[in-house]
C-alpha cells in the first residue's frame, strides 16, 4: 500500500532528514521524500492502520525538523 | 514572493542596516555589546530557537545549532578580546541571506518548471440543452461527447465525431509542427486545439487518459533518486559531524600540545576561533540542494522536447549508454508497407494498381491496404467478381472482365506463367492480366526519414556499438542496417529471440556501459524491461509503451535518442561539476581555516557564495533546446 502526501519543507538536507525520520517509524516499509515536488511517498506495512501510522510518522518528522509540515 | 519570504527579506534589510550603521556609533562596554545584540537577536532568533528545540529533540548536528555555536561563540571571543561584534552579526546575516536566496531560487525553479509540465486540463465541455457545460474531467463517463473549442485543451482521449482542426502537441511531443485531425481520428487529451471547434467522444476515463498518465509519470519522476543523490545525502550524514569533532580537536589540541609539549602559550581564543571558523563550513546546505535540483531541472527539461524520463536513476544510466539496440518495424522503419516500385509492367503504372487494388479489395491485409493507399482513389467494388483467395498465394478475381492475378511466385508458377524477378527488397506481387504477365509492385516498409542522421548522432554522442533486432527476413534487415550505418544485425528473430540476444550482448560489453533498448512499446515490453534502459517511443496513447519503458520518447522521431543522451550528459556533467566545486571549496576552506588563513567572513562567503553558484549551475540543466 503506498500513498503520497503533500508536505512542507524549506531545505533539502532537512527533506533527507525527514525521509529518515519517516523510514525509522514503525509500520512504514520505505519511505521517500521528493524535495522538488514537495511529496512523500509513504509505503506502508502490510495490514497497518494508515492514519496512525502517518500520525505517528508526522511526529518523527517534527522531531528532526521543527519547521515542516504533512498535510495528511 | 511568499509572505515568510518577504518577512525574511525584511529581517535581511533591518540587520544589515543597525549593523553598518552601528560601525558609527562611539560607545564601549556594556552599551556596545547591548547595542550589537539588537541586529544579532532580528536576524537570528529563529535559528536560535531551532538549535533550542533541536538540542532538546537530541538532534545536534543541524546547521541551526551549528551556525548558533559558531556565533555565539564569536560574540564570546569578542567580549573577551576586541568587542568586534560585527563578525558574528555578518555571519548569521549571510548564512540568512543564503537561505533566503536557496528557498527564492529553488522555489523559482520548482514552478517554472512545474509550470512547464502543466498540462492538466482544468474542465471539459459538455453540451446540454444546447449550451455547453463545464464539468470537471473526472466526472466525464466514456463515450460522453465533448466539445473542445480552439484554444481549449484536449481534456480527455477520444475520436472526432464533427469537426476538424488543427492541433498543437508542444506540451507533449516538444514538435511545434501542427498536427491536422479530421472526422474519426483520434485525438489524445493535453494537445491544444488550434483552429475549429472538435467534437469528441471519449474513449477512456480521465484517469486513464494520456495526460494523467504523463503527469503522474513526471510528477513521480525525481522520486526514483540516482545514485549521485544518494551518494550526497549519504555523505552530508557523516560530514557535519565530522567536521564538528575536527572543530572540537582544533580548538582543544593544539592549545594543549602548544601548553604543555612546546611550553608556549596556548593563545585559546586564536584556536576557539579557528574552530567557529569550522562550524560555519561545516553546513552540507549547497551540496545537498544543488544535485536534486540539476536533475529535476533535467527531467523538466528532456520533457520539454518530448522526452519523459521516469526518474533521476534513469537519466545517469542513459548518460553511461554505449550500447542501442534497436527494434527495427516501427522505431527505425514507419512500421507501414508502401508502393515502392513498380517494374517491367507493359501497361501504365496507375492502371497496374488499380486492377492489383480491385483484385486485392476483399482483403483486409496490410499488403492490400497499402495497395488502396498507393490507390489513392475510392475503388468501386461492383467492377470485381469471382474473387478467390488462395492462401499464402495471391488472388485471382474478374475486374471489368479480365482475369487479373496478384500475388507471389508461387501464384504464378501455379498458373504457369513466366514471371521477372525482382532485385529489390521487400514483397513482390507479380500481376497477370488474361494470362498474360503484366510486370510486378515492389511493396516495402519505409525508413524513417531522421533513421540515418539518427544513427550518426548517436555515433557522434559516444554510443560505441549500435545493433538491430528484427523478425523480418535477412534480405530486408541487411539492406535496412546497410543504409542506415548499423554496425550489427540479427533478423528472423522471434519475440523471445530478442530478449536473448539483448542478455547476450549484455554479458558482451564492459559493466560500466549501458545497453538501452529502443523499441515501439508493442510486443517489446519483456526486452523493455531487461535492457538496463528501455525506451519507447511513439508513445502518444499508447499505455503499454508508458508502463513498460523506463524513458518514453513521446513522437517517433529516432532522432530524440541521441538528444536524450546528450540531455542525460549534460545533467550528470552539471551534477558533477557541483559535487567536485563545492566539496573542493569547502575543503580549501577548512585547511585555510585551521591554519588561520581564511576567517569567518571567508568562511561563510565560501558556504553561502558555493550554494548560490551551485544552484544556477543547476539550472542550466534545463537549458537543452539546442543541444
Amino acid at each position: 500500500m503506498k500513498k503520497t502526501y503533500k508536505i512542507e519543507v524549506d531545505c533539502a538536507n532537512c527533506a533527507n532528514k525527514m525521509e529518515d525520520a519517516a523510514k525509522k517509524t514503525v509500520g512504514v516499509r520505505n519511505a521517500v521524500v521528493n524535495f522538488m515536488t514537495q511529496k512523500m511517498i509513504v509505503e506502508f506495512e502490510d495490514g497497518q492502520e494508515i492514519n496512525a501510522v502517518m500520525k505517528k510518522v508526522r511526529e518523527n518528522c517534527k522531531k528532526v525538523e521543527d519547521d515542516c509540515e504533512i498535510y495528511l | 514572493m511568499s509572505k515568510k519570504q518577504k518577512k525574511m527579506l525584511t529581517r535581511i534589510i533591518i540587520a544589515a542596516v543597525m549593523m553598518i550603521g552601528l560601525n558609527f556609533v562611539p560607545v564601549d562596554g556594556i552599551v556596545r555589546f547591548g547595542l550589537y545584540l539588537v541586529p544579532y537577536l532580528i536576524i537570528g532568533y529563529d535559528i536560535l530557537k531551532k538549535a533550542f528545540k533541536g538540542i532538546l529533540n537530541r538532534q545536534v548536528f543541524d546547521e541551526n545549532f551549528l551556525m548558533a555555536v559558531a556565533t555565539l561563540g564569536a560574540i564570546a571571543v569578542a567580549i573577551y578580546e576586541n568587542g568586534d561584534y560585527t563578525e558574528a552579526i555578518a555571519v548569521m546575516l549571510f548564512y540568512q541571506i543564503g537561505e533566503f536566496f536557496q528557498s527564492y531560487a529553488v522555489g523559482k525553479s520548482r514552478k517554472n518548471i512545474s509550470d512547464l509540465m502543466d498540462i492538466r486540463p482544468d474542465y471539459a465541455n459538455i453540451e446540454r440543452n444546447g449550451s455547453l457545460e463545464k464539468v470537471d474531467p473526472d466526472e466525464v463517463e466514456i463515450g460522453t461527447v465533448i466539445v473542445v473549442q480552439p484554444g481549449e485543451k484536449v481534456p480527455i482521449d477520444g475520436i472526432v465525431v464533427e469537426g476538424n482542426s488543427s492541433l498543437n502537441t508542444s506540451a507533449l511531443t516538444g514538435e511545434s509542427l501542427p498536427r491536422e485531425v479530421n472526422l474519426g481520428e483520434e485525438v489524445i487529451s493535453g494537445c491544444i486545439n488550434m483552429t475549429g471547434v472538435l467534437k469528441i467522444q471519449t474513449t477512456k476515463e480521465f484517469g486513464e487518459s494520456t495526460v494523467s498518465k504523463i503527469l503522474e509519470l513526471v510528477e513521480n519522476s525525481s522520486s526514483r533518486k540516482s545514485r549521485s543523490e544518494d551518494f550526497i545525502s549519504k555523505f552530508a550524514k557523516y560530514y557535519t559531524p565530522a567536521v564538528c569533532y575536527s572543530a572540537v580537536a582544533l580548538a582543544v589540541l593544539p592549545p594543549l600540545v602548544r601548553m604543555f609539549g612546546m611550553g608556549l602559550s596556548p593563545d585559546w581564543s586564536i584556536w576557539i576561533y579557528r574552530a567557529l571558523t569550522f562550524l560555519v563550513i561545516s553546513c552540507p546546505c549547497a551540496l545537498v540542494i544543488s544535485i536534486p535540483l540539476s536533475f529535476f531541472a533535467g527531467i523538466g527539461g528532456a520533457s520539454k522536447e518530448g522526452i519523459l524520463v521516469k526518474g533521476s536513476n534513469y537519466l545517469e544510466t542513459l548518460s553511461k549508454t554505449k550500447y542501442v539496440v534497436f527494434d527495427k518495424t516501427g522505431t527505425l522503419t514507419q512500421g507501414v508497407f508502401e508502393v515502392n516500385g513498380i517494374h517491367h509492367n507493359k501497361i501504365k503504372n496507375e492502371e497496374l494498381l488499380e486492377y492489383a487494388a480491385l483484385a486485392e479489395s476483399a482483403s483486409s491485409h496490410p499488403i492490400s491496404k497499402s495497395l488502396q493507399r498507393a490507390y489513392g482513389k475510392e475503388l468501386d467494388r461492383s467492377r470485381v467478381s469471382d474473387i478467390k483467395e488462395i492462401s499464402g498465394n495471391g488472388v485471382i478475381a474478374n475486374v471489368d472482365g479480365h482475369i487479373v492475378a496478384a500475388g507471389n511466385n508461387k501464384l504464378m508458377k501455379h498458373l504457369n506463367i513466366s514471371y521477372i524477378d525482382c532485385h529489390s527488397v521487400g514483397t513482390i506481387i507479380h500481376m497477370a492480366i488474361d494470362g498474360t504477365y503484366a510486370g510486378h509492385i515492389v511493396i516495402s516498409d519505409v525508413i524513417k526519414p531522421h533513421s540515418k542522421d539518427a544513427i550518426t548522432a548517436l555515433k557522434q554522442a559516444g554510443v560505441e556499438k549500435t545493433v538491430m533486432l528484427t523478425g523480418d527476413t535477412k534480405k530486408v534487415a541487411n539492406q535496412v542496417a546497410g543504409e542506415l550505418g548499423i554496425d550489427t544485425v540479427y533478423s528472423e528473430l522471434l519475440p523471445g529471440d530478442k530478449v536473448s540476444k539483448v542478455e547476450e550482448l549484455l554479458e558482451e560489453k564492459t559493466k560500466r556501459s549501458k545497453l538501452a533498448f529502443v523499441g515501439d512499446g508493442i510486443n517489446d515490453a519483456p526486452v523493455l524491461s531487461r535492457a538496463d534502459i528501455g525506451i519507447a517511443m511513439g508513445a502518444m496513447g499508447s499505455d503499454a509503451a508508458i508502463e513498460a519503458a523506463d524513458v518514453v520518447l513521446m513522437d517517433d522521431d529516432p532522432m530524440k535518442i541521441a538528444k536524450a543522451i546528450k540531455i542525460s550528459r549534460k545533467c550528470i556533467r552539471i551534477v558533477y561539476q557541483n559535487i567536485v566545486f563545492a566539496l573542493g571549496i569547502k575543503l580549501i576552506c577548512l585547511v585555510l581555516g585551521a591554519i588561520g588563513i581564511a576567517n569567518m567572513w571567508l568562511a561563510i562567503f565560501a558556504d553561502v557564495g558555493v550554494m548560490i553558484i551551485a544552484i544556477l549551475n543547476a539550472i542550466r540543466a534545463l537549458f537543452v533546446k539546442r543541444l
